[in-house]
């Protein structure tokens, strides 16, 4: 069934780690508003990646790598078109122009390369073909994820401990009232300006990052700077419900026997409907 | 006549008015009022901005109640005045909607926090096409294996029930555990 999302949803990141675990087998396949990326897993290990406009025959990958120069890739791409890259790297291995680890090598670079390239993709949809791989003329690698996750991760959690600082942006913004305090002395960004001149208890984050054009982490890294800087504190928008007061949970059951009894009872009936 | 209470939550439009209405006895109770947001406005037209409430009799001294809560997460606040008692909690999460995976993961540790009741997610729509498989959810969703994670299609009273049982067995097992 399917897997597909929006990156808005699901982080490349969280998709690795899907892939990863599941160790699945197929491509994802990612529409960026720019471009599109084309990541193949094998068992949920990394075996191909394709971007954009990007050959990614070996040819290019071995002389980005610097493994070939610019005329021997000339060559190649006018005189070898017909040959594989499979082939190609033969020939090259058996001409003594390169080992076998340095091809590998090169393609694990430039496919994790790709990998990292994605992590800074927040918008676009993604979906996980089980049934598409790469060309069968292409090489594939075998690279255990763990790390790019790791890197991913990092990405990742800045973007969550935002989130647990501010986990609403329903709420609105108040300046905090502290005699001495000039916001016209403060070393304030552009961006910290537009959102400084949208704070008003009935501005939530949310409009005013709508109307400062910002995304959600752009709006949590500005917000989250004035909060430590103690030059706002967050607050319930005006005319919103209040909060209700906490409740305390109070299961009033009786001793350990009738609550079965009464466990048990509801099942029979549930089972009857 | 004793009453005991089970809570349907999760994100808006994840089923839960259908699912309390597949097995209640009475009309499912529900204040429903036009809803004002554009993106809320283009999933369903009508939504619950109370609570939608559900009867299940099992004989004259005992009577389940079934508590759906509101989805928008404006009125979160009476989350907690739900949970309070309830015998266990489900999460139901729409498996072709991947984007409120993250809101449902959300509501599951807030309700969590409110009470440490058993509990079970609900994979609702399971019989649609684009309906994630349960595995890539239970990744998506962070759920532990020992998470009771059920195929659930909310009109069908049949799933319904399965996931009203497993939650009651998880019950019973939390029970026997804490006996021993």
């Amino acid at each position: 069934m399917a897997l597909r999302g929006n990156l808005r949803d699901f982080t490349v990141t969280q998709l690795l780690n899907l892939i990863n675990l599941a160790h699945k087998t197929g491509t994802l396949v990612i529409e960026a508003p720019s471009e599109a990326a084309k990541v193949s897993f094998r068992d949920g290990k990394l075996a191909y990646a394709q971007i954009g406009q990007e050959d990614g025959r070996l040819a290019t990958v071995l002389h980005r790598a610097n493994k070939l120069t610019t005329g021997q890739l000339r060559a190649i791409q006018t005189r070898a078109t017909h040959v594989s890259d499979k082939e190609l790297g033969l020939l090259l291995i058996n001409a003594g122009y390169m080992t076998q680890d340095d091809i590998l090598n090169s393609l694990q670079s430039y496919f994790t390369d790709i990998v990292r390239r994605l992590f800074t993709w927040v918008e676009g949809n993604f979906r996980f073909e089980n049934d598409l791989m790469p060309p069968e003329d292409r090489i594939t690698v075998r690279l255990d994820l763990e790390n790019l996750i790791i890197e991913g991760a990092r990405q990742l959690r800045e973007w969550e401990q935002l989130q647990d600082e501010i986990p609403s942006l329903d709420m609105a913004l108040k300046f905090i009232e502290r005699p001495g305090t000039s916001m016209q002395k403060m070393n304030l960004s552009v961006e910290e300006w537009r959102v400084v001149s949208y704070i008003n208890p009935r501005n939530t984050i949310r409009q005013i990052a709508a109307a400062a054009k910002m995304s959600d982490l752009e709006i949590r890294r500005i917000v989250y700077g004035l909060l430590q800087a103690g030059l706002v504190e967050v607050v319930r928008p005006e005319g919103a419900p209040a909060t209700a007061e906490r409740a305390r949970p109070q299961v009033t059951m009786q001793n350990r026997e009738e609550q079965k009894s009464l466990v048990n009872r509801l099942i029979t009936r549930i089972r009857s409907i | 006549m004793q009453t005991v209470k089970m809570v349907v939550t999760g994100p808006f439009s994840a089923g839960k008015t259908e699912f309390i209405r597949s097995v209640s006895e009475i009309d499912v109770v529900s204040t429903e009022r036009k809803i004002s947001s554009d993106s809320e406005r283009a999933v369903k037209t009508a939504t619950t901005v109370a609570m939608d409430f559900g009867r299940i009799t099992v004989d004259e001294d005992l009577v389940l109640y079934l508590f759906g809560t509101p989805g928008q997460k404006r009125f979160d606040f009476m989350w907690e005045i739900l949970s309070e008692g309830m015998l266990g909690f489900i999460v139901m999460v729409d498996s072709t909607r991947p984007e409120t995976f993250r809101e449902a993961r959300s509501i599951l540790e807030t309700f969590r926090a409110y009470a440490p009741t058993p509990y079970v997610v609900a994979a609702n729509k399971q019989d649609m096409p684009e309906a994630w498989d349960l595995e890539d959810m239970r990744h998506a969703l962070r759920l532990d294996g020992k998470v009771k994670l059920l195929p659930c299609v909310a009109t069908d009273k049949a799933t319904v029930k399965n996931v009203l049982l497993e939650l009651l067995y998880s019950i019973l097992a939390e029970m026997d555990g804490t006996e021993k």
